[in-house]
Formats: structure tokens, sequence, C-alpha cells
């Protein structure tokens, strides 16, 4: 991808009166990247995201693209567009009117005007809808409808706020892959702000876990689900055991969990929850420390040798599963 | 059903009674005593065009409808104005909720005293040794006191803005705080100055706020007689004064006729209103 066209997050602070939002985070986005914005409500990652998009003053710290510093830019001269969490689209335009909205006010012709919003409807499937007003669409076609226009001004980076949470969930999968093939498609960074971990993994290249108005871990999404850092990205990320052992706080993946007699095991437990999920049985059991551990077995593994509410066992991992946490 | 349908007339029943006769029979009655005849000293029942014959053959009827709606117009032009200017800046640029209820309320605070002493306060302000002429005589602007400032069209707009202004920004500020705000960052964020964004989606998004205060100034300033007769000294006549001659003078035949024609103006332009914006949405 081009190089040139990196997003770089320099120290970047957001301070409300004595509240910090955000506290001096750096990360750098390679150009043609699809990342998440990972955390809990009032973790900094909307201010971060309005912040590169220009909606939010930065208070400290500086933001570059392309090398470029944009900390400062009016919000349409920064390289970026955004998608709002509710869409924002004006009720009063039709949907080619809102997607053109931006070409009308640089001041192109209505011809050139109306042929560019087109060729954005068709990318988004919206052709047929054109005339409409965002009122008489679904949630999902006020999403494209979005979209559109905030790709009609060629961005280098889409920042998206939060942009499937206004949807359905059977809506919400298929929005996804449609965002995924869309910047496959366009090759160009997509920034997506998200509190939704399936989300955030389904989607994203790289995911920037936030907590606490900072950057907990961030990464290739395979590395940061693989090796949690803290046990806080552990337990948000979900699919993680994390337990104190003698030497020290580890996460365990659930599925990498073995049930095994109790004299071979590394940590004794007595089960207290079977819950069968179809293709696998989540079995719960209280290990000492009165800490609650969840081991997903595979159905054949667990049917082939089944337990019972209140039976002692034994659990195992291997050694290279478990990952050391810091806190 | 049954049982529902008597019910539903009974609550419709306290308005309805209160619309008929507070309503709907002085209207009737208006229109029934504008048909009858008068002599100088007499009316009588009668079913005869010549109150209506009278008034749309007369010249002054004309230039009177006309000088009412000159000032129906300068005066919507000069309340819009200051009332999308206050409603926006109470709407956008003040932040807190607290300050902007504040506001909200200062611009109120003019309507706890009566419209006549709010119109009277001007004559002294105003009149030809008052305080505007004085401090301009004072400042050097001007040698002579102006004579147009008082008892002139100009304290009669001066007056009806002064008093209508309200009317004009509580609906438009009413509108204009339920535009979403992310709109307006959607706007900037297409490259919209801070003009195009008032052009372009905050002014299209407040036209039903604009419209109800619309209709309010046009309905008050059309009806007005008493902002009239003060402020222009007795010396320009609006429809309002036309009326108030004529039961001055017991033709109540010919003021009812006048009210008819006034009535049936300001319907015809609410109603031409109504066919550019949906007010019910906001209601």
């Amino acid at each position: 991808m081009n190089q040139k066209l990196d997003l770089e997050l320099i120290s970047l602070t957001k301070r409300y009166g004595a509240t910090v939002a955000v506290d001096a985070i750096g990360y750098h986005f390679s150009a043609g990247t699809y990342a998440c914005l990972l955390g809990p409500s009032g973790c900094g990652k909307s201010s971060t995201l309005r912040m590169i998009a220009g909606h939010e003053n930065i208070s400290d710290g500086s933001i570059t693209l392309g090398g470029r510093d944009i900390s400062h830019l009016p919000p349409a001269k920064r390289g970026t567009a955004m998608m709002f969490q509710n869409y924002a689209l004006f009720p009063h335009l039709s949907v080619r009117d809102n997607v053109a909205f931006s070409l009308k006010m640089s001041g192109v012709d209505t011809a050139t005007r109306r042929a560019r919003a087109g060729e954005m409807l068709e990318l988004v499937d919206m052709t047929a809808l054109a005339d409409r007003l965002p009122a008489q669409l679904s949630g999902g076609q006020q999403q494209r409808a979005a979209l559109a226009r905030a790709l009609i001004t060629k961005p280098d980076v889409l920042l998206l706020d939060e942009p499937l949470s206004a949807l359905d969930p059977f809506l919400r999968i298929r929005m996804r892959a449609e965002l995924k093939k869309l910047q496959r498609e366009l090759g160009i960074t997509f920034v997506h702000v998200t509190h939704g971990q399936d989300e955030a993994l389904a989607l994203a290249d790289e995911i920037v876990v936030m907590n606490d108005a900072k950057i907990e871990q961030a990464g290739k999404t395979r590395n940061v689900f693989d090796t949690p850092k803290t046990a806080f990205v552990a337990r948000f990320l979900g699919s993680h055991n994390v337990v104190a052992m003698p030497d020290g706080m580890i996460a365990v993946r659930s599925d990498a969990l073995k049930v095994t007699p109790v004299e071979a095991a590394k940590l004794p437990g007595t089960i207290t929850n079977i819950e069968y999920q179809g293709t696998h049985v989540a079995l719960t059991a209280t290990v000492p420390g009165k800490q609650e551990v969840t081991a997903l077995l595979s159905d054949k593994e667990f049917f082939g040798n089944p337990k019972d509410l209140g039976e002692a066992i034994g659990l195992d991992w291997q050694a290279e599963a478990a990952h050391a946490l810091a806190r | 059903m049954r049982n529902n349908s008597v019910i539903g007339w009974l609550l419709a029943a306290p308005l309805s009674l209160v619309l008929l006769v507070f309503l709907v029979a002085p209207v009737a009655m208006i229109v029934v005593v504008s048909f009858w005849g008068a002599t100088e000293w007499s009316i009588y029942p009668a079913f005869q065009f010549d109150n209506y014959e009278f008034l749309l053959t007369s010249n002054v009827t004309f230039r009177v409808f006309f000088n009412t709606l000159k000032y129906a117009a300068i005066t919507w032009v000069f309340t819009l104005l200051i009332g999308v200017t206050v409603a926006y800046y109470l709407a956008f640029h003040i932040r807190s909720q607290t300050w902007q209820v504040a506001l909200f309320l200062l611009c109120t605070i003019p309507f706890l005293t009566s419209n006549i002493i709010r119109m009277i306060s001007w004559i002294p302000f105003l009149g030809r040794n008052g305080i505007a002429n004085s401090t301009l005589i004072s400042m050097g602007v001007i040698d002579e006191p102006l004579e147009w400032l008082l008892f002139s069209d100009f304290s009669v707009i001066l007056a009806f803005v002064h008093l209508y202004t309200l009317f004009m920004i509580v609906p438009i500020f009413n509108t204009m705080m339920r535009i979403d705000k992310s709109l307006m960052e959607a706007a900037a964020d297409a490259g919209a100055t801070g003009w195009q964004t008032l052009w372009h989606v905050v002014i299209p998004l407040s036209k039903p706020g604009i419209m109800i205060g619309t209709i309010f100034v046009v309905a008050l300033v059309m009806g007005d007689f008493i902002t009239v007769r003060f402020m222009s000294g007795s010396q320009s006549a609006n429809v309002g004064r036309m009326i108030q001659n004529d039961i001055a003078l017991l033709q109540y035949p010919s003021a009812s006729a006048t009210a008819v024609i006034l009535l049936v103006t300001v319907l015809l332009m609410i109603g031409t209103l109504l066919r550019f914006v949906d007010i019910r949405k906001e209601l």
C-alpha cells in the first residue's frame, strides 16, 4: 500500500477540564489497514476518533497523515472522512443530495455532482433509492448512504464511529461483511470505533484496545488475541481465563484447557456449571482462591467422558498456552 | 365500540363547546352583521351587499390594506432576521443548558410588562426632545432633531418588531434545538463553511419554526390597531384602525364587513404559508 498515507498519533491527549479523556496515546496506522479502536464506554476511543476527524480539539500531542501534521486543520482539509454513529444524514435532502453535499459545498456544478454521487451510490448498491429521503430508508440503507457520503470526498482515512451499533444483530453481521469488502476494494485506511470484541475480531487487521484513556495493547488482531498482555485485555477480548497462579497472573484461552484427573493437573477444581453450546460444551469450575475458570470442550471430548455438577476435576494446559499478565 | 364512540364524543364536547361559543358564534355573528344596513343613526337587519360594495370600490380600503400589508411585511423581515439570529445563537453557540435556559428566560422578561407600557415607553425615547435625539445632537451626529423618529412608520414598525420578535424566537429556537448536533459536524466534515451550514442545513431544518413564527407575527400585525394608533400618533392607518373608527361611529355593519375581509385575507395568507411547510409534524 501507499506508504505515504500512514496515519500516526503522537502522544495525543484530550483533557476536559481536570479529567483526562485520552492520555498521551501513540499509534501508527499503516496505510490500507482496517483498524479497530476497542474498549468499554468512556475509555477515550470515541474522543480519539473525533480528534482524528477534527471534531474535537487536541489538548496535546499531534496527528499526522502521510507525514503531514493535520492536528489543527479543519475536518474537510485533513484527508479524513467520518461516518457518524447515527449516520447524521441531512433529513431534508434526498439520498443523492446527501451524498453530493460536499461537492455542492465546494462549488462543483450540478451535472458533475449528480454523476459523481451516482457512482458512489452504485458502489454501495443504493442507486435505486437515490431519490428517497433518509427517513424513508431502513437502518442498513441509511448506513450505506452515509458511507457513500463519506467516501465521495475520496478520503485517505475513513473514520467510523460505532457504525454497526444502530443495527439489529442480523443486519450487523451482514453490514460488517460489506464494510470489510468495501475496505479491501478501496484500499484505504479504516479506523473503526467499537465496544464489541466480536466485531473488532471479525473486521480488524489491527486492534487497539483502550482502557482508562490509555492504550492497553495494540497490534495485529491475532497477536493481541493470542497473547494478551494484561488481565483487562484478556477479559475484554473474551474466551480467556484470567487466573492468579502462585507465580503471578496468567491468561489461558478456554479452549486450551483440558479436563484431567485431579492428581495430574495444574489446577484442581469443582464443576459449578455445564453449558451445552451445540458444537461445544462450556464447563465452569471453581478453583482455589474462589476463582472461576471456564473450559471450552468440544462436544465429542465432553460426551466421551461426561462429568457432573459438583464433581472434582483437574484442569491442565500446555505451558505455552499460558501468558503471564502484567497486572 | 358503541360505548367507545359515546365516550369519544363526550371527551370532545367541552372543547367543542368552548370553540362554538367563543369562536364560531362570534365569527358567525360578525358575518351576519356584515350584511346588515346602516343609516347615520341606526342599523337594521338586512341581507345586502352595500357594505362590501362600498369597501371594495373605495380607494381608501385598498390604501389601508396596502399599508397593513406593508407593516406586516417589514415587521416580518426584521423579526425573522432577529429571531433567526437570536435563536441560532442560543441553540448553537451557548453550550451549557443552564445558560441556554437563563438567556432564553431573559428574552421573555420584557413580556412581564404590558404591551401598552412597552409601546409607550418608546415615546420619551424617540420624541423630538427625547433621549435619542438629544444624544445624537450632543454627539454632533445631527444638528436638528430627527422628525421621523416618532409618530411615523418608523416608530410603528420599531414597536411591532419590539413587541413581536419573541414570537419568532420561541418557535425557531424550539426547532433549532431539535436539530441533531452531529449534522453540524457532518456538514463541517463535508467542507461546509459556517454560512454554508447555516444556509443549507440549519435554515431548511428550521423552516417549520420559521413558519409558525411567521404566522404569529403576521396574524398579530395584521390584526393590530393600538400600536398603530399610539406609535403613529394617529397619522397612519391600518385595517384595525379602520374597524375601530367604524365602531366608534357605531357603524357595526361596515366594521363587520371590514373584519370579514381582513379575516379572509389573513386566512388566505396563512393557508398559502402552510402549503410550503408541514408544521403538524412539529406540533
